[in-house]
């Protein structure tokens, strides 16, 4: 077991996507397999920026609305190709996360936390308002991608396990550009600021600037997440702005084991999961998660994932 | 601007200052809690969603708004001291997201709680006997209550003040904030301290939430929004500043009033866009010292 274990800490990267490869045949529904699919994403592009460098963003839902919003409006009022639509979507986030990373780094600790906050109900009021592009409170509807062709080859969108598979290449090139940042001297430079911002400066990091850039990088990958979810859901949800969306991602990242490269993608599945099945008999899935939540705050901090890693003594960057 | 006569603009101004007591009031709870136990409770807008709750409901069966107005921070007090005991107590020392993330999952459940307890459609609010109507203020007719608002938000400011500058406790507690340790030293018995504290701030945000109810629809969402709120404010006045919470409570209710007179679809965003700037400007807040926000 644990030999297996270290093939996996050692080959991080492919052991996720060979995972993801089956993961749609152990879930009742394609559907669900995708959603878990985009918010593991989503959870993981966030874990960048909190599990690896400590800095807890309350804001992360604009990048996942951005991506959203900018790759429906594309297809909706600009008729593009879903693929231009996409890139679209990724440089947006990337431009709000500048934006919003230069303002919010000048700030410390919770302050962070706030800032982030709020700066991130700024974008959902822009949207919110700009009603004749985004559909205001209704959300944006009509993304619809049915069919497109890739070299020439009809690819059928509306199959699930077909949709499941071309989004799971998207965001295998982000897994492969997360984990290849971990693995570089700017993953090191971030951990050593996790650890003590101070010590790190005094060593002659420039630490806002690496801030700063591994911001932009989360954000581009959470704006990711949004575009394909525009494409999966079909409609963007103004809620998808909201600062309860990014709290979702914080929990995600706590429930699976922040600060792990896996682990956000667990807390995703187990909480789409659990809501998935709580839903059926309760409506009262908020009071659930909240509780469940409270008690990996309290008991487990390390989450799922981080504490069966470090049962195994297996580092926690798998 | 033929239309817009000076009198409006001071009715405007009023109104924000209304407003602005509200926030006031929140920001002022956050920051006790924050000064002191370096906590950002997250789960403010939730008790300030369950004070809003109970000050209805106490409202409704006992008839009498005053006894409300002290029953419910009683309450919602009650229910942070027991935050603090159980939940927020075991997490220090360990890193000073744990408490933010524990208290935004605390707002989760406090919310649903409502949901159970009063229905997903909220409670009628209701504006107290002898406050309803409005009063002739010189330059036009003003909601009675949002004048007993202001004046009520004064009086609660003005007594947290007295209590923190003329009070015994008031010297531990401004003693805890500046130096934990040598309180410690000095004998005095510090979790104790940050229990009170914690309990003060929550009691003081179920108090805006009565207050705020006869102004506002009471449901169980009407915490979410003001949380980020209440945060534009503490950012504005400066973290751990209670002058700055007070100051920037009324600086943020008079722009959004103001900014809804002559744009109304950017009221909402008015006063993230006066936090932005001064982010820009002054990144420590109005009343904030360089260097105190980490």
């Amino acid at each position: 077991m644990n030999a297996f274990f270290q093939f996996i800490a050692r080959h991080r990267l492919f052991a996720s996507i060979l995972f993801l490869m089956i993961f749609p045949f152990f879930m009742p529904y394609e559907a669900l397999a995708i959603n878990i699919l985009i918010f593991g994403l989503f959870a993981m592009g966030f874990n960048l920026l909190f599990g690896y460098m400590g800095l807890l963003s309350f804001g992360h839902a604009a990048f996942l609305g951005i991506g959203s919003y900018l790759t429906g409006i594309s297809i909706v009022h600009y008729s593009l190709p879903w693929g231009t639509a996409i890139l679209i979507g990724v440089i947006g986030a990337a431009i709000g996360g500048l934006i919003m990373g230069f303002l919010a780094i000048r700030t410390r600790g919770i302050y962070f936390s706030m800032v982030t906050l709020a700066l991130g109900q700024i974008v959902y009021y822009i949207f919110y308002k700009a009603e004749s592009f985004t559909g205001g409170e209704n959300g944006l509807r009509g993304v619809k991608v049915e069919t497109f062709s890739i070299l020439g080859i009809p690819v059928d969108f509306l199959n699930p396990l077909t949709k499941y598979y071309i989004i799971l290449f998207f965001v295998s090139i982000a897994l492969w550009l997360i984990s290849r940042i971990l693995n570089s001297p700017l993953g090191a430079v971030m951990e050593a600021i996790r650890e003590n911002e101070k010590r790190a400066a005094a060593c002659g990091f420039d630490v806002t600037k690496t801030k700063l850039l591994v911001f932009v990088l989360s954000a581009a990958i959470c704006g990711l997440a949004g575009s394909l979810r525009a494409l999966h859901l079909s409609i963007v949800p103004i809620d998808s702005l909201h600062y309860l969306q990014s709290g979702q991602a914080v929990m995600m990242s706590i429930l699976g084991g922040m600060g792990t490269f896996f682990g956000p993608f667990i807390g995703a599945a187990v909480m789409l999961y659990l809501e998935d099945i709580v839903t059926t008999f309760t409506k009262h899935w908020m009071a659930v998660i909240g509780l469940v939540f409270m008690l990996f705050v309290l008991f487990f901090p390390k989450g799922i994932w981080g504490t069966i890693l470090s049962k195994l003594h297996i580092n926690q960057d798998v | 601007m033929t239309g817009l006569s000076l009198e409006l603009l001071c009715m405007q101004l009023l109104t924000g200052i209304a407003l602005g007591s509200i926030y006031a009031l929140l920001a002022l709870g956050l920051c006790l809690i924050f000064g002191m136990l370096n906590v950002v409770n997250f789960a403010h807008g939730a008790f300030f969603m369950v004070g809003a709750f109970l000050g209805v409901y106490f409202l409704g069966i006992t008839g009498n708004f005053w006894f409300s107005l002290i029953l419910t921070p009683l309450v919602t007090g009650g229910l942070g001291l027991i935050t603090e005991r159980f939940l927020v107590r075991p997490l220090y020392g360990r890193g000073l997201d744990y408490p933010l993330l524990l208290t935004f999952g605390l707002s989760y459940v406090l919310i649903e709680a409502m949901r159970v307890t009063f229905g997903i459609e909220g409670l009628p609010s209701i504006t107290p006997e002898g406050l309803g109507g409005t009063v002739d203020v010189g330059i036009g007719t003003f909601p009675k209550y949002r004048l007993f608002l202001i004046a009520a938000t004064a009086f609660i400011i003005f007594a947290v003040w007295l209590f923190i500058q003329k009070t015994r406790y008031g010297l531990i507690i401004k003693a805890g904030a500046a130096d934990q340790e040598i309180v410690k030293v000095l004998g005095v018995d510090i979790a104790k301290v940050w229990l009170l504290v914690f309990g003060m701030g929550c009691a003081i945000a179920g108090l805006s939430g009565i207050l705020a109810s006869p102004t506002r629809s009471v449901n169980p969402e009407m915490g979410i929004p003001i949380l980020a709120e209440s945060f534009v404010v503490t950012v504005v006045g400066g973290m751990g500043s209670p002058a700055g919470a007070v100051v920037a409570g009324l600086l943020v209710g008079i722009v959004y009033s103001m900014t809804s007179l002559f744009f109304p679809d950017l009221a909402e965003l008015s006063i993230f866009v006066l936090m932005a700037m001064v982010l820009l400007i002054r990144p420590q807040g109005l009343f904030g010292k360089a260097g105190a926000m980490g």
